[in-house]
């Protein structure tokens, strides 16, 4: 008996947890979904009279946010795509290969990790100002072509390959890319699409960065453009839920599709080998 | 030439140039006045030594923000991190089911994008129209403007952040509590011990590398907040939010006090680090660093 009592209390907690935890997220779907005006009238409602998707047709035709969501989409998509070959083939190298230097090296980028990423943004600016990187893709990219993160995960997760695998292919005179990309590639496939994940919603959750770098507004991310039509329409509660949804479900989505390997990801992240 | 040269060299060519260089560089910068003329023309540039450092000192922002982040770390971190330790053991419960489901919506806010979310929470908070003023109201408590009252501001921005992240510190968690052997509870549960007591000398002890882990990334973490007061607060009521890394903002890319504002980011930094040492010394961590805190 006491233990069925336990039990319930123990459900009770983990409920209300799990509903405190969504409620902010089901109010901003359901704010979302009004026709104007309608969760600033009172008493505020809960749930919209007659949902409407006139708030989105707004943020995409009005407001210009289908072009934000295809630079996220496209910045988010073309990180994760550079950052995961350079940072694979410095991780494969750091494990598996050999040349002068390679330990310490590899000791002073975990050190690097302590430095916070604010503390050269000033400089990269200036940097890619002279560049003439300013207000461009590619200076939103720069900071993330590679990460000493990634390059640390996959050399964890390229330890693990069996030398006699690597052994077998120089023995057949495979060369080294050769072995990397039809070899080491395949095996790391696992971290591989964690990393990707990781990578993808890093960089369409990124604010600071593309914040500074990007003024032009037709290059705006969707996080700089919510916060920017935060100034116009802090009225307008109805329609910057939508611009949330907008922002999140992207993300959320992916995390619906990619559960395991992002939760693993984080795991085996922070068991240090 | 050795192949290995070309696996590490364009990824550590891109950290080389556009991270190494930049903290580097920021250095050189916050020992000089560069501004807004020098922006326009490097000639109006002058080395001034540790002068910015100096006048950090005499300037009560820097020591409002300093504290306002102080505030966000001490009381934010641990609350976050400790609320990830209970989700975790209730999770871990035999008793219950469900598990999976209850995991993914705990975890659900940390992949949400943190502007997003605090543009929410912003409304979530507004006195009138906000269902937490609606909340209160409904169970007779004294109305609170969360946002605009400076004694309850940082508060808030705590609780968001708290329901953010701590999904992403009870995952590790949860891989902790599973890798305690459960022969050690057959043991204690031998020796007589009530579940308070297994708790208090298995489960508590198994878990304090991790703990310590945890808790140090999500100290750093913290340290770095920018987005919630950037977005809910614009760093007020008066200063009651504005954060480091919002002052260093706002001094760079506001004012265009770019040497000023490196010298705040160098003192980030320099906090930053401190803690990690100390950390170190105190033996609560053990080799490298692994992960970073706030995905």
């Amino acid at each position: 008996m006491k233990r069925r009592a336990l039990a319930a209390l123990l459900y009770a907690v983990l409920v209300a947890g799990a509903a405190a935890t969504l409620a902010p997220l089901l109010w901003m779907v359901s704010v979302s979904l009004m026709p104007a005006g309608e969760a600033t009238a009172l008493p505020p409602r809960l749930l919209p009279s007659a949902p409407t998707l006139e708030n989105y047709r707004t943020l995409f035709t009005r407001l210009h946010l289908a072009r934000s969501f295809g630079n996220s989409l496209l910045l988010a998509a073309a990180a994760t795509a550079i950052s995961l070959v350079l940072n694979a083939l410095a991780g494969y190298a750091f494990a598996r290969l050999r040349f002068p230097g390679r330990d310490r090296l590899f000791r002073l980028l975990l050190a690097a990790l302590v430095v916070p990423g604010q503390v050269g943004m000033l400089p990269l600016f200036l940097l890619l100002k002279e560049m003439g990187l300013v207000n461009s893709y590619l200076g939103v990219l720069v900071p993330g072509l590679a990460s000493i993160f990634g390059i640390f995960l996959i050399r964890q997760y390229c330890l693990g390959i069996p030398q006699s695998v690597l052994d077998a292919a120089r023995v057949d005179g495979a060369g080294e890319l050769r072995i990397w990309w039809s070899i080491v590639l395949p095996l790391c496939r696992p971290i591989l699409a964690t990393l990707a994940i990781f990578t993808f919603m890093g960089t369409w959750n990124d604010f600071l960065w593309p914040l500074i770098v990007l003024s032009d507004e037709d290059l705006h991310t969707l996080p700089v453009s919510l916060a920017n039509l935060l100034g116009e329409h802090a009225q307008d509660l109805e329609l910057m839920m939508a611009g949330s949804v907008l922002t999140v479900l992207p993300v959320i989505v992916l995390f619906a599709l990619f559960q395991r390997q992002y939760i693993q990801g984080i795991v085996s992240g922070s068991v240090r080998g | 030439m050795n192949p290995a040269f070309w696996f590490v060299a364009p990824a550590l060519a891109a950290i080389g140039l556009f991270f190494f260089v930049p903290v580097a560089a920021s250095l050189g910068l916050s020992l000089t006045d560069f501004d807004i003329y020098s922006v326009a023309d490097l000639a109006n540039l002058r080395f001034v030594g540790l002068a910015n450092y100096g006048r950090l000192l005499e300037d009560a922002a820097f020591w409002t923000a300093l504290r306002n982040t102080a505030y966000f770390v001490v009381v934010g971190a641990p609350l976050s991190v400790a609320t990830s330790l209970a989700a975790a053991l209730l999770l871990g419960s035999r008793l219950v089911r469900w598990k999976a489901l209850l995991r993914t919506i705990y975890f659900l806010p940390v992949v949400t994008t943190l502007v997003a979310v605090a543009v929410v929470w912003r409304f979530l908070y507004h006195p009138r129209v906000g269902p937490l003023a609606r909340l209160f109201e409904a169970l007779g408590l004294p109305a609170v403007d969360w946002l605009g009252d400076p004694a309850f501001a940082m508060p808030a921005i705590i609780l968001l952040a708290v329901w953010k992240g701590f999904g992403f510190n009870m995952v590790i968690f949860v891989a902790g509590l599973q890798a305690i052997p459960e022969r050690l509870y057959e043991a204690a549960r031998l020796d007589g011990a009530s579940a308070a007591q297994q708790f208090r000398h298995v489960t508590l002890p198994m878990l304090a590398p991790t703990t310590s882990f945890v808790l140090l990334m999500t100290l750093i973490g913290h340290f770095q907040l920018f987005a919630e007061p950037y977005v809910m607060t614009q760093g007020g009521p008066g200063d009651a939010t504005r954060s480091i890394v919002l002052l260093m903002y706002e001094q760079g890319f506001r004012w265009w006090s770019l040497g000023q504002a490196a010298a705040i980011a160098f003192v980030l930094f320099g906090i930053i680090l401190a803690v990690s040492l100390a950390a170190r010394a105190a033996g609560l961590l053990g080799g490298g660093d692994g992960a970073e805190a706030r995905p």
